[in-house]
C-alpha cells in the first residue's frame, strides 16, 4: 500500500525490506570500509573482479533504512561494470536508481558510492598490473 | 494488518470521554472566555473548572495554574520568564544533560544572552546526583531545572531531593513534568518544585494544551503580551475545548493513574524479562527501578535503531529510537550519550511506552517478532564480525 508521508520511496523500501548481495565474498579483490559509528552507518563492500570486469559485490552494512538500500543497490549497479565505468558511479545515481531519497538521507547515497570507491581503490592497489 | 501502538511517551490517542467533553466548546458553548454575557460565562466556568482539576491534581491553588499551549510552552516560559525577572539578581541557572529539548534549547538560547548554564552529569542510569545540584549553586544561581522523570530512559530523578537543596539555598525550582503527570503521583508541595510543566496529550488528553504551575511569589515576566488573560502572564483567547479536554484527562488520570500505572508496570517487567531472554547483546537503558512504569529502552548490539523500527512498522509494531541517523546532526540521542553510551550503542537502541490500550498479547507479539528482525539486521551487520 503506497503511504504518501512515508520516509522512503517503495524502491528503497524493496531493497530494505530485499537487500540483494548481502554478506562477504571470500578472497576478495577489493574491500571497501567505510563510515563510523558516531554518524550511525558503517558499510563494508566486497568485489571480485575478473579481467577488468566487477564480477560480484556483496555488502555488509549497519545503519538505517537509507543506508542498507543505497548499500543493496550500488552492489546491484556495479555487478558486471568495468572498473573505469563503476568508478563513474555517483551516489546521485544511486540515489536516483532508488527513486529518490529524503535530503537527510542523502548521506547514505554518499557512503555508499564511497564504499565502492573505496574498494575498487582497495583492488587497484593489489592487482599487480593494471587492468 | 492490527495495529500495535508502543509509543506513549510522544502522544496518547485523545480518550473518547475527553473528546466528549470537548465537543460542546465547539460549537454550543463556544463564547469567549472574557467576554461578560451568558456564552462567554459558560465558557469562563469552563477554563475555570479545568484549572482547578490541574491544581487539585498537583496540590497546587488554581490562582497557581497557567493554561499553555503544551508542555514546551511551560517549558519555555518557567524558563525564560524566571531568568528575564531575576536578570538583576543574577545569570547562573543550573540544569542537567538528559533534559528534554524544551528545556536543554531554551537554556541553550539563554546561554547566548549571557546567562551562564551548568548542564549536570547523570550517572549510567541517568540519574542526577542531589549533591552535585547543591556544589553547582552560587550566589549567582537563580534557577535549577531538573526534569522529573526522563522521557527517553524513564529514569525518574531524586526531584524532592533537590527541591529541599534548592528551598534551603532560596533558589526557584522547575521540573519538566510532562512524562510524569498522569502516570505517577505528582504534587508540588512534596516535590518542593516552584514551576512544572504539565501537557495534556501524553495523558489521553488533546494536543495543544499544557499548563505551567507557578508557586505563589514566583517571579515571572509574561511569556505571552496581549489581552488580560492568565492573568497578563500568558496573552491570547483561551482555547476552550482542548483546556475542557486537559481538565478532562487530568480528572480521568486522578481516578485511575495508580491501578493503570501497576499494570503497565507489570507489562513493562514481563517486556524487559521477555527481550533479555529471547536477544543476546541487549541491555536496558535507564533504571532498573527509578522508572517510569511504562517504559522500557534497551540498546541492540550490532543494530542500527530505525532499520529495527521500519521492519517494526512493517509488522505493525510503533516504538521509536535514540538513534538519529535520520536528523541533519546524524548524533543520536544526548540522554544515551549523557548515559556514557558509545554511539553504535546508543544508535541501536529501541523504545517502547506502553499505554491504556496494550495488553499481555501486544508484548508478546513484540516478542516474536523481534528476534527475527535482529537476527536478519545482525546477518547484514559488519559490526558483529568484528566482535567474533
Amino acid at each position: 500500500m503506497p503511504d504518501p508521508w512515508s520516509l522512503y520511496s517503495e524502491k528503497v523500501m524493496e531493497h530494505f525490506k530485499n537487500p540483494r548481495n548481502v554478506g562477504e565474498i571470500e578472497n576478495p579483490d577489493g574491500v571497501g570500509h567505510v563510515g563510523n559509528p558516531v554518524c550511525g552507518d558503517i558499510m563494508e563492500l566486497y568485489i571480485k573482479v575478473n579481467d577488468g570486469i566487477i564480477v560480484d559485490a556483496k555488502f555488509k552494512t549497519f545503519g538505517c533504512g537509507a543506508a542498507i538500500a543505497t548499500s543493496s543497490m550500488v552492489t546491484e549497479m556495479v555487478k558486471g561494470k568495468r572498473i573505469e565505468e563503476a568508478l563513474k558511479i555517483s551516489n546521485k545515481a544511486v540515489a536516483e536508481a532508488l527513486d529518490g531519497l529524503p535530503p537527510v538521507k542523502m548521506h547514505c547515497s554518499v557512503l555508499a558510492e564511497e564504499a565502492l570507491k573505496s574498494a575498487i581503490e582497495n583492488y587497484l592497489n593489489n592487482s599487480p598490473s593494471p587492468p | 494488518m492490527q495495529r500495535i501502538y508502543l509509543d506513549h511517551a510522544a502522544t496518547t490517542p485523545t480518550s473518547p470521554e475527553v473528546v466528549k467533553a470537548m465537543l460542546p466548546y465547539f460549537t454550543d458553548a463556544f463564547g469567549n472566555a472574557s467576554s461578560i454575557y451568558s456564552y462567554g460565562r459558560e465558557a469562563r466556568g469552563a477554563v475555570e473548572e479545568a484549572r482547578t482539576k490541574v491544581a487539585e491534581l498537583i496540590g497546587a491553588r488554581s490562582e497557581e495554574i497557567i493554561l499553555t499551549s503544551g508542555g514546551t510552552e511551560a517549558d519555555n516560559y518557567a524558563l525564560k520568564g524566571v531568568a528575564y525577572a531575576n536578570e538583576r539578581k543574577g545569570n547562573h541557572i543550573i540544569t542537567t544533560s538528559i533534559e528534554h529539548h524544551a528545556v536543554m534549547e531554551v537554556c541553550k538560547f539563554l546561554e547566548k544572552r549571557g546567562f551562564k548554564i551548568n548542564y549536570l552529569p547523570v550517572d549510567k542510569y541517568g540519574l542526577v546526583d542531589p549533591d552535585d545540584v547543591k556544589r553547582a549553586i552560587t550566589d549567582k544561581t537563580i534557577l535549577i531545572s531538573v526534569m522529573h522523570a526522563n522521557n527517553q530512559v524513564g529514569t525518574i530523578e531524586p526531584v524532592e531531593e533537590i527541591g529541599k537543596i534548592a528551598r534551603e539555598a532560596g533558589v526557584c525550582f522547575h521540573t519538566d513534568a510532562v512524562q510524569t503527570l498522569g502516570h505517577i503521583p505528582v504534587n508540588v508541595d512534596k516535590l518542593k518544585v516552584d514551576l512544572l510543566a504539565i501537557s495534556a496529550h501524553k495523558f489521553y488528553g488533546p494536543k495543544g494544551v499544557g499548563a505551567l504551575y507557578a508557586r505563589k511569589g514566583t517571579r515571572l515576566v509574561s511569556f505571552m503580551h496581549g489581552g488580560e488573560q492568565e492573568k497578563r502572564r500568558r496573552a491570547g483567547t483561551e482555547n476552550v475545548p482542548a483546556i475542557m479536554g486537559l481538565g478532562k484527562a487530568v480528572e480521568l488520570a486522578g481516578q485511575e493513574m495508580g491501578e493503570e500505572a501497576e499494570r503497565l508496570a507489570y507489562l513493562r517487567d514481563k517486556l524487559i524479562k521477555g527481550l533479555g531472554e529471547k536477544i543476546d547483546h541487549i541491555r536496558l537503558n535507564g533504571h532498573p527501578t527509578r522508572r517510569l512504569p511504562n517504559n522500557v529502552n534497551v540498546s541492540v548490539d550490532f543494530v542500527e535503531g530505525e532499520s529495527m523500527l521500519l521492519n517494526l512498522d512493517l509488522e505493525g509494531i510503533c516504538a521509536s529510537t535514540g538513534s538519529a541517523c535520520s536528523s541533519a546532526i546524524l548524533e543520536p540521542s544526548h540522554v544515551l550519550l549523557a548515559l556514557g553510551l558509545p554511539p553504535e550503542q546508543a544508535h541501536g537502541s529501541l523504545r517502547f511506552t506502553l499505554g491504556r490500550e496494550n495488553t499481555e498479547a501486544d508484548v508478546e507479539r513484540v516478542l516474536e517478532v523481534l528476534p527475527g528482525i535482529v537476527a536478519r539486521l545482525r546477518a547484514m551487520s559488519p559490526l558483529l564480525k568484528t566482535q567474533k
